[in-house]
């Protein structure tokens, strides 16, 4: 039983990097903007981390300040994109690149330091109660900050009057713009709300995945949230069960070969891209799924004209 | 708060055009003047060797050209695709699909020789790199997939494919053990240009023929002007008679071919043998230099050109000036940002509106909002 | 076109050269990485040894270095860019610099080459690795003895030689002082990712594995061993900050008394290219203090490593290969060539070697 609860407790603080990082890329999506920087927002979230908590002695602060990090820096995407019209591919590959470099120029003095680690929830009575114990209330507290995020953005998205706005810019925004509707400034905060989100993230990786700072870090996260958006096609819970799955297979491959069963890892890495690919596919197929999930004008700069 | 508001002109600034990259690169001069001081650099002597000496010396001119090369070929490539308004991002894969094509040749056939490798091996790249462009194309055309997210992640999947062959099938038996193919023998290996002054292969002048030959295809031929039609308006392209999905299938096809021949040039110019990683991200940079270039294919020559610049003006701070290879990333990151939002000058007046009006409707929202 | 060049170039020379002249009175040295220095790991550790070497003798020498060099045209590029920039002794650090290093030696024949982990020599080009399987030896030790269910988990990177070579070594350090000990091998694919490794740690330790040996450069393995109060070994670097109560040892590479000897050789003019191989009683391969052990333990530890310092290999007869067919005979030596293309595992490895 005992390593019943130990598995899902690591893929757990496996899953919730992805997690937090897809869920923040989701809205900015919903909301018609495609970032592909969540590599580079997530590192510098990371670096932000890190520094903060270990300047300070106090992880809470590198949990706030790796948000801010998150939210600063994608201020910078959201003024190239939505003031300046940049294309937003190009502008999102470039943000990464620039924030793989400030991130390893910052944490220069941070190498080979042990950080500070965001304690486990433990709540005497509750946290020792067997099996479930420790699965509901042992975890980080980054763990149900995520679950809470996920559901909060549910709720936001399809039960608010502002969700149903930001998803009918992200539908069309000329058609917004023609309500009234302020498309910049709805994608302003979509994407700074991406940016703190995939901050978070980076901080959950330097504060309690592994409490240190290494260049480079994320190792190739930030790509898979996005893959995750995809492959949940653009709904919440999909999400969350998505970076689940993720977390579940890459865990399940590590104790089948300690178990001694030998597995085609590049397969299993590829995974879960080839799974986006295919729910792509049959997402597309279906095509009133398609309507009501994807954003049409995805990727797209718009310019009010008046 | 003050806000920027774009105003569209009614057609693209000619002085503008000309004038944004040399507002963009002095602005990149400045910021990196900045930066250079804080980190106790003169920054005069690091802007000399950053960007003077690279090119002030025969041998280097010739590592730009390697390092250009791969970036032009993919970059002009893109530039159909983005033209058409088609998006296809995964060039990387295609890329190093081409060069594992191509390379079937000399791996699985060593003692193949003979004038005839070469031209196969390139063929048989282009032909890769096009099979697996191919992908996308279909799964647009047929199902109507978001052509962006498939490329993408197809990236991820070529690479593990490439790790695996040369780490299982492909591992050269007499290697050690190390995770590498056969070296090529002779016959499959791109020539040089000017042997006794550099290593410039003859990738380079693959990118410049299909720069020139992508330029004349744009501008003098109907494929050209179908290409910008269908990317503007693709209604307006159906009632001229264009077939939208003929046009994603030849996008896809060319930018595919051009990457797989980038891919295999690089190979069997510049490595000569397959290892687990052959590309230091060109698929994705070249995405970038074709925007610098402003998707002209003579416009991504230079700007490949630019690039290939910051690459190794990087490297000689780094060994000059003992700058951190940090530093000349996010030198590169500001130039691209900066070439990025000047270049919005060209279709856009920007105005600046100040404190007043706006604010009082603005600020109670954005509370709303958040 | 050539106008052009030619242009740009005149009007330049003269900038240029300022630059190169400056540099030319002091002995240069330089390195060549594949990794970022800040990765606390690979690379970090030979640029420690850069820097040994600039404290030891001082302003008899200038360095430099490229770091994040990727295995490609790009390698080649930086050991000609070194080469032509004066330094007169190049050290190129990974394996896969073994082919663009070989060609740049040929094409600058005075200046002098040393590339790592590889197996090609020229007139100018030596060649230098660490014997690490001595202290992975030690580690089995170790391991055999601290470890109470018998079972150590074993992360590494990728079925190269070096790596199996450790497998191995380690595994016969273990049985030597306990024959049914075992070890669960798990790939992770990547020399370089905290988390992916911080995982396989917990998941060999969930499989009953109680202490944690690594063929992966991150601190993140050994920093689970000390969430779940057990044990394990760091790897490149002392990590005891990281884990002051799970650090048994940490197996290090100390390339500084090596790279101090050989600038120091060339600076005597006495250089020649070499083919070192160097272990435990060079200085090059260290281990950190033992720490979170008893006293026999330590003293079993000593002991060992003393005796291999003094000359025994680890890879000594009577050892059988995997299946069970004899490989070296009673008393028999490996050679270096078998070791370094290792790619089967002796007797006793409980797992099977990915192709």
């Amino acid at each position: 039983m005992d390593i019943t609860v130990n598995i899902l407790l690591t893929i757990a603080t496996a899953a919730t990097p992805l997690l937090i990082a897809a869920i923040g890329e989701l809205v900015v999506e919903r909301s018609g903007v495609l970032n592909l920087g969540v590599e580079g927002m997530m590192i510098m979230g990371a670096v932000g981390g890190f520094g903060a908590g270990y300047l300070t002695g106090s992880p809470w602060i590198g949990l706030l300040a790796a948000v801010a990090m998150g939210a600063v820096f994608s201020l910078l995407f959201a003024v190239m994109t939505l003031s300046l019209a940049t294309n937003q591919v190009a502008t999102g590959l470039s943000l990464t690149l620039l924030g793989l470099g400030l991130s390893g120029m910052m944490g220069t003095s941070f190498v080979g330091q042990p950080g500070e680690r965001l304690p486990n929830l433990d709540i005497p009575g509750l946290t020792s109660i067997p099996v479930i114990g420790r699965l509901l209330f042992g975890q980080d507290p980054i763990f149900y900050i995520s679950i809470a995020l996920t559901a909060a953005v549910m709720w936001f998205l399809f039960k608010t009057r502002t969700g149903l706005t930001l998803r009918s810019i992200g539908d069309s925004h000329t058609s917004a713009h023609a309500l009234g509707i302020k498309v910049i400034r709805y994608r302003y905060l979509a994407v700074i709300f991406g940016g703190a989100c995939a901050g978070l993230a980076g901080g959950h990786l330097s504060l309690v995945y592994t409490p240190q700072w290494v260049e480079n870090m994320a190792a190739g996260r930030g790509w898979i949230a996005l893959a995750l958006v995809v492959f949940a096609s653009w709904r919440p819970w999909r999400v969350l069960a998505g970076a689940y799955i993720f977390g579940a297979v890459w865990i399940g491959q590590l104790h089948a070969q300690a178990f001694g069963i030998p597995v085609p890892s590049q397969l299993l890495s590829s995974l879960p891209y080839l799974a986006t690919v295919v729910v792509l596919v049959l997402i597309s197929r279906n095509k009133r799924l398609t309507m009501m999930n994807t954003p049409a004008s995805l990727g797209q700069p718009f310019v009010p004209d008046r | 708060m003050m806000r920027l508001e774009l105003v569209k002109r009614p057609q693209r600034s000619m002085l503008f055009s000309a004038l944004s990259p040399f507002l963009a690169f002095g602005l990149t001069i400045i910021a990196g003047a900045i930066m250079f001081a804080l980190l106790g650099v003169n920054p005069l002597s690091a802007f000399r060797i950053y960007f003077i000496e690279p090119i002030s010396q025969v041998w280097q001119l010739h590592e730009l050209a390697i390092k250009a090369a791969p970036l032009i070929l993919i970059a002009v490539g893109l530039s159909v695709c983005y033209k058409a308004n088609i998006w296809n991002i995964g060039a990387e894969g295609q890329f190093i699909l081409g060069a594992i094509v191509g390379s079937m040749i000399p791996v699985l056939f060593p003692e193949f020789e003979g004038p005839l490798v070469l031209p196969l091996m390139l063929l048989f790249g282009m032909v890769g790199g096009a099979a697996y462009a191919a992908i996308p194309a279909l799964l647009k055309t047929r199902f109507g997939t978001n052509e962006i997210l498939t490329s993408l992640m197809l990236v991820y999947v070529a690479q593990l494919f490439l790790d695996w062959l040369v780490r299982g099938p492909w591992r050269d038996p007499q290697g050690h053990g190390f995770p590498q193919t056969v070296q090529f023998n002779d016959s499959a290996i791109l020539p040089e240009l000017m042997p006794d002054a550099g290593r410039a292969n003859w990738g380079f002048v693959f990118a410049l023929v299909a720069a020139v030959a992508i330029w004349i295809l744009m501008s003098r031929m109907l494929k050209g002007f179908e290409v910008r039609v269908l990317g503007s308006s693709p209604r307006a392209g159906r009632f001229a008679g264009f077939g939208l999905n003929r046009m994603v299938f030849f996008a896809f096809l060319l930018s595919g071919a051009l990457a797989g021949l980038a891919g295999i040039s690089e190979v069997s110019g510049a490595i000569g043998q397959l290892q687990p990683v052959i590309s230091p991200g060109y698929g994705f940079t070249a995405i970038i230099v074709a925007f610098l270039g402003r998707l002209n294919p003579l416009g991504i020559v230079a700007a490949g050109l630019v690039l290939a610049l910051t690459y190794l003006g990087g490297e000689a701070v780094q060994s000059a000036l003992g700058i951190s290879d940090k530093v000349a990333r996010v030198f590169q990151g500001m130039l691209l940002f900066f070439v990025l939002g000047c270049d919005t000058l060209i279709h856009y007046r920007i105005r600046l509106i100040g404190l007043a009006a706006p604010k009082l409707e603005a600020a109670p929202k954005l509370k709303e909002a958040r | 076109m050539k106008k052009l060049l030619i242009a740009l170039m005149t009007t330049t020379a003269a900038m240029s050269l300022a630059v190169t002249a400056e540099a030319a009175d002091k002995f240069k040295a330089c390195w060549v990485y594949t990794g970022p220095i800040g990765d606390f790991g690979y690379s970090y550790q030979h640029d420690q040894g850069r820097l040994e070497v600039e404290k030891a003798l001082g302003d008899k020498v200038e360095t430099a270095y490229l770091e994040n060099v990727s295995e490609g045209p790009d390698a080649d590029r930086a050991f000609e860019r070194l080469a032509r920039e004066g330094c007169k002794l190049i050290f190129g650090t990974s394996f896969g610099f073994m082919d663009p290093e070989v060609k740049v030696a040929k094409k600058f024949p005075k200046v002098m080459f040393e590339h790592a982990t590889g197996y090609k020599t020229g007139d100018n080009l030596g060649i230098y690795n660490a014997r690490f399987y001595e202290g992975r030896y030690v580690l089995g030790q170790i391991a055999a003895k601290e470890s109470k269910a018998g079972v150590a988990g074993y992360i590494v990177s990728f079925p190269i030689p070096e790596v199996v070579m450790g497998i191995n070594s380690f595994m016969l350090g273990a049985q030597s002082i306990n024959p049914n000990f075992k070890a669960k091998i798990v790939w992770v694919n990547s020399w370089f990712d905290p988390g992916k490794e911080a995982d396989a740690a917990k998941a060999l330790f969930d499989q009953g594995a109680d202490i944690i040996v690594q063929h992966t450069d991150s601190t993140a393995a050994l920093q689970v061993a000390e969430e779940r109060g057990l044990h394990g070994f760091g790897q490149s670097s002392d990590m005891i900050k990281f884990a002051p109560k799970a650090q048994l040892t940490s197996l290090t590479d100390d390339w500084g008394p090596y790279y101090i000897s050989r600038v120091q050789a060339a600076l005597d003019g006495t250089w020649k290219p070499g083919n070192v191989w160097l272990g435990i009683k060079d200085g090059a391969v260290k281990l950190a203090p033992f720490t979170n052990m008893p006293d026999d333990v330590k003293a079993m530890a000593e002991a060992t490593t003393k005796k291999i310092a003094d000359g025994w290999n680890p890879f000594t007869g009577p050892i059988a290969k995997q299946d069970g067919t004899p490989w070296l005979k009673d008393g028999e030596v490996a050679d270096d060539g078998t070791l370094l293309g290792m790619n089967f595992y002796v007797k006793g490895v409980d797992d099977k070697l990915p192709q």
